[in-house]
């Protein structure tokens, strides 16, 4: 049933808008398509971006083991490419800061009537088409150290149900440290 | 129903939620939540104005076709759902120059429109390289445990508090 549910394309994409509405509900409510708490928290001075994320994995973590072992949904990784992954983090880090907002909580942003953020979004567009234009010369750069679709239990020899909860337990305990201190 | 009236749920609350809400996309639509693939989906249509049927042997838009489709959708519902919420709370306004930024570097609409632009190119083509953003990476591919995924969050993050320390503290002086 799911699977007839899943390929009608209307039904689809009316998912993923329902879908994306709750998404821009909670990142708004939790404050996180404010410039400010974003700025914040890149900054040190306010926590709230860090909290959602982490609590965010931590519930969605534990029940995606539930929903694949259910064979329900399968995973989907992407690939360890430790090189493009390093520099295109870093570069969307910088963005991030000079922007003072991220791809999911730019366009919540201009839902809130940001117009910086609209601005960011074309910037966005045209970053992402340069990209793309690039693609053909960078290809090596991009694809060649790709490492396949690895997981942390598999890389460490540990077993899943192990590493989740060393990972939430330690999610847990700094999100434990930042309240505590008041963050 | 008061409280969907409030400016701010607790941070807890809403990353549960945003927990749930992955579990609910991968059990309605086997995938996740990722929000940067729409904007290069956005690009290529863009393209497709310009240049018509040559977009289409771009090997990166072979990759991502440019068409609307699941992920634009899903990025949409995020404008509404931000546009509704903000609306009940009573905290929906237009917003050019934000206080923090005006602190550093002035109120200068050119400067700080300048600035988003450059801002959200890097942030457009560093998603790209990376394969992902916040949500793609940092939450639905962190949580099902990808070493890709926590390396990127760490980058994220890692360039993201250097560079604003650089831009507003060195810089603005904030």
């Amino acid at each position: 049933m799911l699977d007839r549910f899943r390929e009608k394309r209307s039904l689809r994409l009316i998912t993923a808008l329902v879908v994306g509405l709750l998404f821009g509900f909670l990142l708004q409510k939790g404050g996180a398509t404010e410039y400010e708490v974003l700025v914040n928290q890149l900054l040190l001075r306010d926590f709230t971006v860090l909290k959602i994320i982490f609590s965010a994995i931590v519930v969605g973590s534990l029940g995606f083991q539930i929903v694949v072992r259910a064979g329900i949904a399968d995973p989907s990784i992407k690939p360890f490419k430790p090189k493009p992954i390093i520099v295109g983090g870093l570069i969307f880090g910088a963005g991030f800061a000079l922007l003072g907002y991220c791809p999911g909580t730019l366009a919540g942003a201009v839902g809130t009537g940001s117009i910086h953020a609209l601005l960011g979004a074309a910037g966005m567009v045209a970053g992402a088409s340069a990209f793309a234009n690039l693609y053909p010369r960078i290809n090596n750069f991009i694809e060649k150290g790709n490492r396949g679709r690895l997981t942390i239990p598999e890389v460490l020899k540990v077993e899943v149900g192990l590493t989740l909860l060393i990972v939430d337990l330690l999610l847990i305990v700094i999100m434990a440290l930042i309240e505590i201190n008041n963050l | 129903m008061s409280w969907l009236v409030l400016t701010r749920w607790s941070p807890y609350g809403v990353g549960a939620g945003i927990g749930v809400l992955v579990l609910v996309s991968f059990i309605l639509s086997n995938r996740p939540i990722g929000c940067s693939t729409a904007y290069v989906r956005a690009s290529g249509l863009g393209e497709e104005l310009f240049q018509g049927e040559k977009v289409q042997s771009n090997e990166y838009y072979k990759k991502f076709v440019p068409r609307i489709g699941w992920e634009v959708a899903l990025l949409a519902g995020v404008v509404l759902g931000a546009l509704i919420s903000s609306g009940l709370s009573g905290s929906l306004a237009v917003e050019t120059v934000p206080e923090l930024w005006k602190a550093g570097f002035g109120s200068s609409f050119l400067v700080r429109a300048i600035s988003a632009i450059g801002g959200g190119f890097l942030l457009g083509f560093g998603a790209r390289m990376a394969g992902g953003c916040t949500s793609g990476h940092g939450i639905s591919g962190t949580l099902q445990l990808a070493v890709s995924s926590w390396l990127a969050l760490f980058c994220f993050f890692l360039g993201g508090f250097g560079v604003a320390y650089l831009i507003y503290i060195v810089v603005g002086g904030i």
